[in-house]
């Protein structure tokens, strides 16, 4: 029964992961690749990772788990802050946005405080 | 083949859609996205690897990678920002 819900959670987070790569290949520009893949592929992780602890915690090897533990709580604080500082980064060197966006504010907000 | 090793071949498989990112990518920071999730791919690959052979070094090789790929990922961000490492 505990071996299920491990394995349902480890599914759960490699059907997360494969989508956020294949959003990583199919999305037009870097902006929403960066969206697609960090979500997808952090939220994946700690799926993961949680199935894993709950798959240690079963066979009696807490060890492993609570380092589990430690890598989701790590991968959740350290991805969304990279993914941000790509984000501004690409933005602040020039990359364009594709040319299907609607809205730019970050650009719009720089122009309002330029004036 | 059992579940684990249906779920290391999915992980490969999304890190081959990662490095094909990271070798087409028409910009630098497409590339720099790429190496991120990379990264996080790795983390959950050397854990369930971990889990399947019952040795846990694995898993500090997945923490350090958590935390390396982390600070590489800010320093590449502050290089595309066109800042010094320290600024």
């Amino acid at each position: 029964m505990t071996e299920t819900i491990a394995y349902t959670i480890i599914g759960i987070g490699l059907a997360f992961d494969l989508f956020g790569a294949i959003g990583l290949v199919r999305l037009p520009d870097v902006y929403n690749r960066v969206q697609a893949a960090t979500k997808c592929v952090t939220l994946g992780t700690c799926f993961i990772l949680v199935g894993v602890l709950i798959h240690a915690l079963h066979t009696g090897d807490p060890a492993l788990g609570v380092k589990a533990l430690l890598c989701a709580l790590f991968v959740i604080l350290t991805s969304p802050v990279g993914a941000h500082a790509i984000a501004r980064g690409a933005h602040i060197a020039g990359v364009r946005l594709w040319e299907g966006s609607v809205a730019d504010k970050y650009q719009e907000k720089q122009a309002s405080e330029e004036h | 083949m059992t579940f684990f090793d249906w779920a290391l071949a999915a992980l490969l498989l999304a890190s081959f859609l990662c490095l094909y990112r990271i070798g087409r990518g028409p910009t630098a920071p497409d590339r720099i996205v790429a190496i991120d999730i990379l990264g996080t791919l790795i983390v959950g690959f050397c854990c369930i690897y971990g889990l399947v052979r019952q040795r846990d070094f694995y898993m500090n090789i997945a923490m350090a990678w958590a935390l390396l790929s982390f600070i590489g990922t800010i320093a590449l961000a502050k290089y595309l920002e066109g800042r010094a490492y320290d600024d």
